[in-house]
């Protein structure tokens, strides 16, 4: 099985430089940097079938495409390491493990677009993991990958690490930009797009780590190569969380198609043996599908978008039949309440009122209309704000009360919980 | 620009380029709710109230901020918009308190307006509302911030229009709120319009709080009356009898939508208890009421024997140049059917030297509308944001389409914009800064200075003289103005020589900045000794300092308060109190009582007919909005009256309208013939190398230009109000060894002002910021002076 990021990647030193030289890094960089012309690299991309790692599955080779070839002056590449998705932690770990494939497929993708400057924008909460990347870049940067006249060509870019300081708006792409540029993170309107007007006002692409990380690979053996790990139109091998009620959580970088019911057999399969009763596949702002709708679903973007839900970043979050629906929707609803960056009418004071009403619902407090005041508050706060986060903040919502309505429902009329004798008494 | 088309509510237009869904549908005169979208701020789109469908868009969007397109179709109020539009507005009411009975917005509230629209009925939100505590902004803006749907127009405002910002939004989410910086409060000039741009009651009036409905109150068009833009305004009446609010009546040429917070809360005067309402008169040394055929005759019967027997040479006349037109007409006709020529409104200036060689009104030399056209300029002398709030507003349109701002001032001024160069000097040393200006745009041009202004060639330019001078010639479209600093300037002919030579090079539009309501209309009436009412030079008479050097045997004096509004108030006070008769035409009583023989309560702008002509030429007439306080009348009748009674023919004027078709059938065309700033010959220069230290730097504070803004009890107690001090940089202060905060003695003359002295390198070295028109120093002489100062416990 032909792993894409992680191939290798065993022992101490997996993310020195020397260990990633030797496993064949930057040979991309030095094939780009010998011949390739700038469209080469992005037809290869193309070519790749490579989609967005960090949720949204745009193809990045036509992402590239969007920045202006003739500008004059400065235009930037952004690397998303926010990664603030609950559920999700692959970045983490490229990012602690294997920094250099993020570097090199910076700086490929700098080269593809023109870019002379990159930020590398990591989650507020890993400080070392900064740490480890500030090491990184310097080794980068003293073995001539990165500065002035790389490899002695012509080509230029410079890459820094920003910290962020652990808000999940910032992962928002343009919140990240303003983060970047010292005010508060708060997505901006779109248009403009970043690609016309992005950080400093300048031609900017925002990609996520998983997705530069790919791009080394991709040159090194071809785009039709990484085409083939993975089925059209979702090319390449794609690194899940998997967290929940599994034996061994963690990450598994696995072909996209992979059947749902493999990746769970890979994470160990269910805890105590117990019987699969939801999965949220792509991240807490996901729907999430009942397991056995799951069971039969291959992990690739469009299995999962026919499935009735989405792969988003790739975190699959599984669930037992201990586990209360109505608890588990309170906690997700809280936290997009908490995380609101609170500038669109309905994000803001929709979310709260959302959380309040679960929150009365799982508490013996809930009204039966109540459970369709959730779907039409729903309705009213997807699709009506600036950025996603009203999008993710509802999803959960419908989907949970629609697939465990029942649950819902006899949380309402019987003051108590459904499932397992823990959560049974939570009448207030 | 290409042109596209746009169809909304299946009404098809055509809109440039970049323009949005929202302007297309103004375009066609449709409205679509919204409340964060506001013409002159910038899109944020955050309220999503104006959300409409789109046809083939996947979902409604938000008609502010979506780019029209070519063949673009748009439903502004479909079943799926108004869906939409609605559901937004049960967001923003959910946490909105309903006490809409009590909120100042009440009536005048869009989003009370809006709910009727798109309101339902009942609330299906059950659980706790949000309470937000309120902000101390100062006394200006009252917070309710509970009802703040945090649109963020306030926010926008300050980082925008005002230049500063003041106003933030703090926390996140739900949390959010709008919040001053810790322990600050709003302190821009122009922070009034917040309250306006406010689409709820979060953010309202403190001096109107609770004291009406806006149903109550009936509308009456007015213009400001406190500096030369004349901001178009709606003075706002409760009951037919008192002025209750002003707010800004747009008009884009002007003032736009905005305000200065001068001409808002001024109208607080209007109510003082200190109006004069009754003639007033001496008998036995004490001062009476009485009527007014009695005070009158009083007036008359001096006037006459004075003229009998010292001449009419003995006459002298004070005029504040926010009176109106008609006023400022008939006192200088008064003055001159008796014989003299004495009159003046001009009382800061100290230097007339152009009177000899000025013909022609002094305006502003470009409309204020094409300010922002402008991709350099210059000023000179002026502390803008005082002295032109709503021309700084200008101005920083100008910086954002790409202009360089260049200054030459006696201290460093913020002007809440970037500015390419600050050239500062003393005072004493501003005409040489700028003929340094002059050497170097003539060195850049190749061409030579007039001889008239050779003798002020004296110094190589500086780096930033020179960077102002290639800003000038770099920019074809430049201009250059003389502010109230440079008016009032010892030198002022000096300053305005040098810069007609640099604009006659630049090619470039010069002018002044008006200082007063009415700076144009005085000299067009003839408020002036040199200058009839028709353009008519006349045997000069003495200007507004010379009557004061060479004492007059009786003055007549109107709308001033001399001991603040005059250049040297010890010897204003002096000259009235030394004159044999002086009768007072005041709003308010004052210091009348201690220079003026009689006393006649004479109506302020809201309680009179009356016209302005501002600083850029526009005539504008307006009506009273309520009819005098007690036996107050306006001045124009009370002239009348005296022209009757002293026996002067063709004083039968019924209203105002009789009175400038006296003046002219045709005023605006007399304006616009009227107005030039060239000179026929130079002026005599002054040279001084200094005055002496510590030089003044005599500057009208904000809040002190005339009688009215000084009865403002909200804008005294603002911090640009309540601030009055003298500052020194820090060289000064140590060789005096004076302490930042400390007290000190301010001593000019035989007068003292005591003051707090502020430690601010932005003043040159040798001089000191010691401001004029305030009480705190009417007690010092020449604003031009020099002063010293020593430190007070």
């Amino acid at each position: 099985m032909t792993q894409v990021i992680m191939g290798g990647c065993d022992g101490e030193n997996t993310w020195r430089l020397k260990d990633y030289v030797a496993r064949g890094g930057y040979e991309a960089l030095r094939k780009v940097l010998s011949g390739m012309t700038p469209d080469q690299v992005i037809t290869e991309v193309k070519t790749s079938a490579l989609r967005g790692r960090g949720g949204a599955g745009f193809p990045t080779g036509l992402k590239w495409t969007f920045m202006p070839k003739n500008y004059v002056g400065d235009k930037y590449v952004v690397c998303n390491s926010d990664e603030g998705e609950p559920g999700t932690f692959k970045d983490r770990d490229i990012l602690r493990y294997n920094p250099h494939a993020l570097i090199e497929g910076m700086i490929i993708a700098a080269f593809a677009m023109g870019a002379t400057r990159g930020y590398n924008y990591i989650h507020g909460e890993i400080w070392s993991v900064y740490e480890r990347c500030e090491e990184a870049i310097e080794e980068a940067r003293s073995a001539g990958f990165l500065g002035n006249n790389i490899l002695g060509s012509s080509f230029s870019f410079n890459l820094y690490n920003h910290h962020g300081y652990g808000a999940y708006i910032c992962g928002e792409e343009t919140a990240l930009l303003e983060s970047i540029e010292g005010k508060k993170g708060q997505p901006r309107y779109k248009p403009p797009f970043p690609a016309t007007y992005g950080l400093y006002g300048k031609p900017t692409t925002i990609n996520n780590t998983e997705t530069f990380a790919s791009v080394p690979w991709i040159i090194q053996h071809g785009g039709q190569a990484f085409l083939e790990i993975g089925r059209p139109n979702n090319g390449g091998s794609k690194m899940f969380s998997v967290s929940g009620h599994v034996n061994k959580p963690g990450n598994y970088e696995v072909p996209m198609g992979t059947p749902f019911a493999t990746l769970l057999e890979m994470a160990g399969g269910m805890r105590d043996g117990r019987a699969i009763k939801a999965v949220i596949p792509g991240g807490s702002s996901m729907p999430v599908l009942p397991g056995h709708i799951m069971m039969q679903t291959d992990m690739d973007y469009d299995s999962i978008a026919k499935a009735g839900s989405m792969l988003g970043s790739g975190a699959v979050i599984v669930m037992d039949d201990t586990t209360c629906m109505v608890g588990m929707l309170e906690r997700l609803a809280w936290f997009y309440h908490e995380e609101s960056c609170g500038q669109c009418t309905p994000c803001r004071e929709g979310t709260g009122w959302l959380y309040r009403i679960i929150h009365r619902i799982e508490h013996g407090q809930g009204r039966m209309e109540d459970l369709d005041l959730l779907l039409s508050l729903s309705d009213n706060i997807q699709g009506r704000t600036i950025c996603a986060l009203g999008d993710a903040a509802a999803m959960p919502v419908r989907s949970f009360v629609n697939h465990f309505r029942a649950e819902f429902e006899h949380h309402i009329t019987h003051k108590r919980c459904l499932v397992g004798s823990a959560h049974s008494e939570k009448a207030a | 620009m290409a042109l596209l088309n746009i169809e909304v509510d299946g009404q098809t237009t055509q809109v440039e380029s970049g323009r949005t869904v929202m302007d297309a549908a103004r375009q066609l005169g449709i409205k679509i709710p919204h409340f964060c979208y506001h013409r002159k701020l910038s899109i944020a789109a955050n309220c999503r109230m104006c959300l409409v469908q789109v046809e083939k868009a996947p979902k409604p969007l938000p008609a502010c901020a979506t780019p029209a397109a070519e063949g673009m179709k748009v439903s502004t109020h479909s079943e799926y918009a108004v869906n939409a539009q609605k559901a937004v507005m049960e967001f923003l009411l959910v946490n909105h308190p309903l006490d809409c009975p009590i909120c100042d917005q009440g009536g005048e509230c869009k989003l009370q307006d809006m709910s009727v629209g798109y309101g339902g009925g009942a609330s299906r939100f059950k659980e706790e509302k949000r309470v937000v505590a309120n902000k101390d902004l100062g006394p200006l803006i009252a917070t309710d911030m509970t009802r703040c749907i945090l649109c963020t127009r306030c926010v926008r405002f300050g980082q925008e229009i005002a230049g500063i910002m003041e106003l933030g939004v703090g926390g996140r989410g739900e949390h959010s709120e709008i919040l001053a910086f810790v322990d600050q409060t709003v302190d821009s000039e122009i922070s009034g319009n917040a309250i306006d741009l406010c689409p709820v009651g979060a953010l309202t009036s403190k001096p109107f709080r609770y004291s009406a409905r806006s149903w109550e109150l009936t509308q009456h068009d007015s213009i400001g009356a406190h500096d030369g833009l004349g901001s178009n305004v709606v003075v706002q009446v409760k009951q037919n009898t008192k002025v209750m609010r002003v707010l800004p009546n747009n008009n884009d040429d002007v003032n736009e939508c905005w305000l200065s917070d001068r001409d808002r809360f001024s109208y607080e005067g209007l109510n003082s208890a200190d109006r004069l309402t009754t003639p007033l008169i001496k008998e036995n040394g004490q001062w009476v009421e009485a009527t007014w055929v009695e005070a009158l005759q009083i007036v008359a019967d001096a006037f006459n024997k004075i003229k009998d027997v010292q001449g009419a040479d003995a006459l002298g006349a004070l005029v504040s140049p926010n009176s109106t037109l008609e006023e400022l007409y008939l006192a200088q006709k008064l003055l001159r059917d008796l014989g003299s020529h004495h009159i003046d409104h001009r009382v800061r200036q100290s230097d007339f030297s152009l009177d000899a060689v000025q013909t022609n009104i002094p305006w502003l030399g470009l409309p204020v509308a094409q300010w922002p056209e402008l991709k350099s300029c210059l000023i000179i002398g002026s502390s803008l944001r005082a002295e032109q709030p709503l021309l700084a507003v200008r101005l920083r349109e100008a910086v954002r389409n790409g202009a360089q701002i260049n200054l030459i001032n006696p201290f460093v001024d913020d002007l809440a914009m970037p500015v390419a160069h600050q050239l500062v000097g003393t005072p004493s040393q501003l005409p040489g800064l700028l003929a340094e200006v002059l050497q170097a745009v003539a060195a850049l041009q190749n061409v030579t200075v007039s001889a008239a202004l050779q003798p002020l060639m004296s110094h190589a330019p500086s780096a930033v003289a020179q960077g102002i001078a290639e800003s000038l010639v770099n920019n074809s479209s430049c201009a250059l103005f003389l502010g109230c600093l440079a008016q009032h300037h010892e030198a002022y002919g000096t300053l305005y020589a040098v810069t007609v030579e640099l604009a006659r090079i630049l090619k470039a539009p010069f002018g002044v900045l008006g200082e007063a309501a009415n700076s144009v209309g005085a000299v067009l009436a003839g408020a002036v000794p040199h200058r009839g009412p028709l353009g008519t030079h006349n045997a000069p008479g003495l200007d507004a300092q010379a009557m004061l050097s060479s004492p007059r045997k009786a003055y007549l004096v109107m709308g001033l308060e001399p001991e603040l509004d005059c250049a040297n108030p010890a010897a204003a006070l002096a000259a009235l109190k030394g004159a044999d008769f002086v009768v007072a035409l005041s709003a308010f009583r004052g210091q009348t009582p201690n220079w003026a023989s009689v006393i006649l309560p004479v109506a302020p702008f809201t309680e009179t007919a009356g016209t302005f002509i501002s600083m850029e030429g526009r005539v504008q007439s307006f009506k009273g909005a309520v009819a005098p306080q007690g036996q107050a009348r306006p001045a124009w009748k009370v002239l009348r009256v005296l022209g009757n009674l002293l026996e002067l023919q063709g004083y039968d004027f019924e209203s105002v309208d009789d009175i400038r078709a006296e003046l002219s059938h045709d005023l605006k065309a007399l304006t616009k013939n009227s107005l030039g700033n060239e000179l026929a010959a130079a002026p005599a220069l002054k040279v001084r190398a200094s005055l002496g230290t510590i030089e003044r730097i005599g500057e009208v504070p904000v809040y002190q230009t005339d009688a009215l803004v000084r009865r403002s009890p909200s804008l005294q107690a603002s911090r640009l109000g309540s601030t009055v001090e003298v500052q020194i940089n820090s060289a000064l202060a140590s060789r005096l060894n004076l302490k930042c905060g400390q007290n000190v003695r301010v001593r000019q003359g035989q007068g003292v002002a005591h003051l707090v002295l502020r430690v601010n390198d932005a003043v040159p070295d040798g001089s000191a910021r010691v401001p004029v028109g305030h009480p705190l120093t009417a007690q010092l002489n020449d604003a031009n002076g020099v002063v010293s100062l020593e430190g007070a416990s």
